[in-house]
């Protein structure tokens, strides 16, 4: 059976995001300085062929762990349903 | 010496790197190309700087599945020198071959200039032989470069004297104001535990010719040199 996972991947919450930060600040350029704490992370979606949905969350788990996220820097959680 | 340069698609280092070491230094070079696994033989492998597989995800961690990255590993878990400058030390710390990832610049910009290095393991051969008052002019050329690692790993870099260099000013004073990237401890890079990988940012392939009047970079390969017997 053909899974759907909706991946989230952030930077780690005790680490300086520039990026994040670069859109924070553009927030009050924009007239909307009561914006704060922008963090910008990844969202990344995938397909998977799977017998179960357990077996899916479990190959989406590891493909977090060993590539879509550096756990040394990132954060990720996700979601899988029959697609 | 035998020097293996991995190219991937996407190195942009690699024909500095070969050319200091095979002109400047005088070592034999087998270049390596990414889909393949042989090593040839080599006595140190070096991962050149670049935007492997165009720094897709993140710096370094499409390049640290590819074939040639599987002989590398074995390589260094078997005590296999494995050098790696800049998208290189990227690659290395994607593949924990190394302690530590690295960040986004704080200054959010690429960050392409001279800056100023003290060497400052004792027992890494890649420093070992640097006077370690001694500054080292060397260019770095990255984005992402801020070094990071959590408090007890850091902590376990110094215990372990694994550091081998830390941004400087042009005195030597080591500070905020002389950090680049705002790396943690102006760290510029680190060894493994067993000291036989050592990654860094700066670039010495590109600080070894004297046409370019800056030679401080060859100290570097000349230290690797010094202490290797093959």
């Amino acid at each position: 059976m053909k899974y759907k996972a909706e991946i989230n991947v952030m930077p780690l919450k005790e680490l300086l995001d520039p990026q994040g930060k670069a859109v924070t600040s553009s927030m009050t350029n924009l007239g909307l300085p009561t914006i704060q704490n922008v963090r910008v992370g990844k969202h990344i979606s995938l397909e998977v062929e799977a017998d179960s949905k357990e077996k899916a969350n479990e190959m989406v788990e590891q493909a977090c762990k060993k590539l879509l996220a550096n756990l040394i820097m990132e954060s990720y959680e996700f979601e899988v349903n029959p697609s | 010496m035998k020097f293996g340069v991995v190219i991937f698609p996407g190195s942009n280092c690699d024909q500095d790197m070969i050319y200091v070491l095979q002109t400047i230094m005088k070592q034999k070079v087998e270049v390596l190309w990414h889909k393949d696994r042989d090593l040839k033989n080599c006595d140190m492998i070096v991962l050149p700087g670049g935007f492997s597989y165009g720094d897709y995800l993140r710096s370094g961690a499409i390049a640290r599945f590819s074939p040639i990255m599987e002989s590398v590993i074995a390589f260094a878990a078997k005590g296999g020198y494995v050098f790696g400058v800049c998208n290189g030390f990227q690659i290395l710390c994607e593949a924990n071959l190394v302690p530590g990832a690295l960040l986004a610049n704080i200054p959010k910009k690429f960050i392409g200039k001279n800056v100023y290095v003290k060497s400052q393991s004792s027992s890494a051969i890649i420093s070992s032989s640097i006077n370690k008052t001694q500054v080292l002019k060397i260019p770095i050329a990255h984005g992402e470069g801020r070094f990071y690692t959590d408090s007890d790993t850091l902590k376990s870099l110094y215990d372990n004297d694994q550091i081998l260099f830390k941004y400087c000013d042009e005195k030597g004073n080591i500070n905020a104001a002389s950090n680049p990237n705002g790396a943690l401890d102006n760290i510029a890079g680190v060894c493994n535990k067993q000291k036989n990988v050592f990654g860094m940012m700066p670039h010495p392939e590109r600080a070894s010719d004297s046409e370019l009047f800056n030679t401080d970079g060859k100290l570097i390969f000349e230290s690797l040199l010094n202490s290797v017997v093959v």
